[in-house]
């Protein structure tokens, strides 16, 4: 036997099974339309628990484009300041994040998909039931059990099918949105224990970061000798003749770190002729 | 007749559509039984497209069975197994 056939028929006889046991065939216009509002609810907070999932997937993709972003602007100044390394490693992670972010998007998709589905169902069920409503009064009004069983049959087993198909419809959503959850748990876990923050790292604090401020600060230290250097010079000008301009450029240090010579930070302090890196701070 | 593609709701399909839809169905089966995910995916997109392009949709109020019932179009070879197994998915 064919697919079709095969699923047409197994699933019509599921859906009708529930109703076998009503003995009235009046009694099962009311047992069905109990069931109906039921269904109703349910898929209703089927939709609700779909927009949950969304907008905790959406949270998220929000807080790992911020960490993308600023791994960029890490980058950025590690380059500025003549860290290729430490440019490469931020780049490195970002690329992590950026992976994070496009599986994200992906669910959140799915979600809306789902979303969208469950509410048609939702609408759709909705008017069924109301016409179901109708149709059952006016057959407990009109007719008496034995003639009313062919129009009973009629009604309950155009909904009941609908039923089956939305009660598939909101199993399928809950195992998606269950698999969701439990990647999403595992992304807020990583979130909150700072994991995505040190990527490939061992320590708890951005150590990108750490590195940029020990740059910033030892170019503050930079800033600040060649001030006093400079002070002292008008006294003595012969002590600044390796580095001309010095205390101009010390002046401007935001501006100077971008001439794009570098600067490795070993480099002994009174040497590193007044080329600072990035002055600017982290965050 | 009227056909309902599961999870979309129900469409009327006039008589003269089953040879075709019943040649897309065998690919269907032989797909299924073949084990053949991609070709299950095909086959089964191509048989529920074309029920939307012949079909007309049902009016949402609509209190008629159906006729015959297609899985979702996104359903995988191992769905269609559960819905064709008596203890499959249908609640109640």
């Amino acid at each position: 036997m064919s697919v079709i056939k095969r699923v047409s028929m197994i699933f019509k006889a599921k859906a009708n099974k529930a109703l076998d046991k009503v003995e009235d065939p009046r009694e099962t216009l009311d047992y069905s339309y109990q069931r109906q509002l039921e269904l109703l609810t349910k898929v209703r907070r089927g939709v609700a628990d779909v927009a949950t999932s969304r907008k905790r997937v959406e949270l998220q993709i929000n807080q790992l484009e911020l960490q993308s972003g600023k791994l960029e602007d890490q980058g950025r100044k590690a380059l500025a300041g003549g860290r290729e390394d430490l440019a490469r490693e931020a780049l490195t992670r970002r690329s992590g994040v950026q992976g994070q972010i496009n599986d994200l998007r992906a669910q959140y998709a799915s979600l809306q998909a789902e979303e969208e589905k469950l509410t048609i169902a939702s609408q759709r069920l909705q008017a069924k039931v109301d016409a179901f409503r109708t149709r059952k009064e006016t057959i407990k009004a009109t007719y008496t059990a034995a003639e009313a069983q062919t129009r009973i049959g009629e009604a309950v087993s155009g909904i009941s099918e609908e039923m089956g198909d939305v009660g598939m419809a909101i199993q399928r959503a809950e195992d998606k949105t269950a698999q969701m959850q439990a990647r999403a748990g595992a992304i807020d876990e990583l979130l909150a224990s700072g994991a995505l923050e040190d990527f490939t790292g061992t320590g708890q604090q951005d150590d990108i970061q750490a590195e940029l401020d020990r740059m910033s600060s030892s170019s503050d230290v930079e800033i600040e000798i060649q001030r006093l250097r400079g002070e002292i010079g008008q006294a003595a000008p012969a002590q600044i003749e390796g580095a001309p301009g010095t205390a101009g450029r010390a002046a401007t240090a935001g501006q100077a770190s971008q001439s794009g010579q570098a600067a490795p930070p070993a480099t002994p302090p009174a040497a590193s002729a007044g080329q600072p890196p990035a002055a600017g701070e982290g965050e | 007749m009227i056909v309902r593609i599961m999870g979309e709701g129900q469409l009327r399909v006039d008589a003269s559509a089953v040879s075709e839809l019943n040649t897309l169905d065998e690919q269907l089966d032989a797909a299924l039984s073949g084990d053949d995910e991609p070709a299950f995916r095909t086959a089964l997109e191509a048989l529920i497209a074309r029920v939307r392009a012949v079909g007309s949709p049902l009016p949402a109020d609509s209190l008629h069975a159906s006729d015959l019932i297609l899985p979702p179009a996104d359903a995988t070879v191992e769905e269609v197994r559960e819905l064709m197994s008596e203890d499959g998915l249908i609640p109640g």
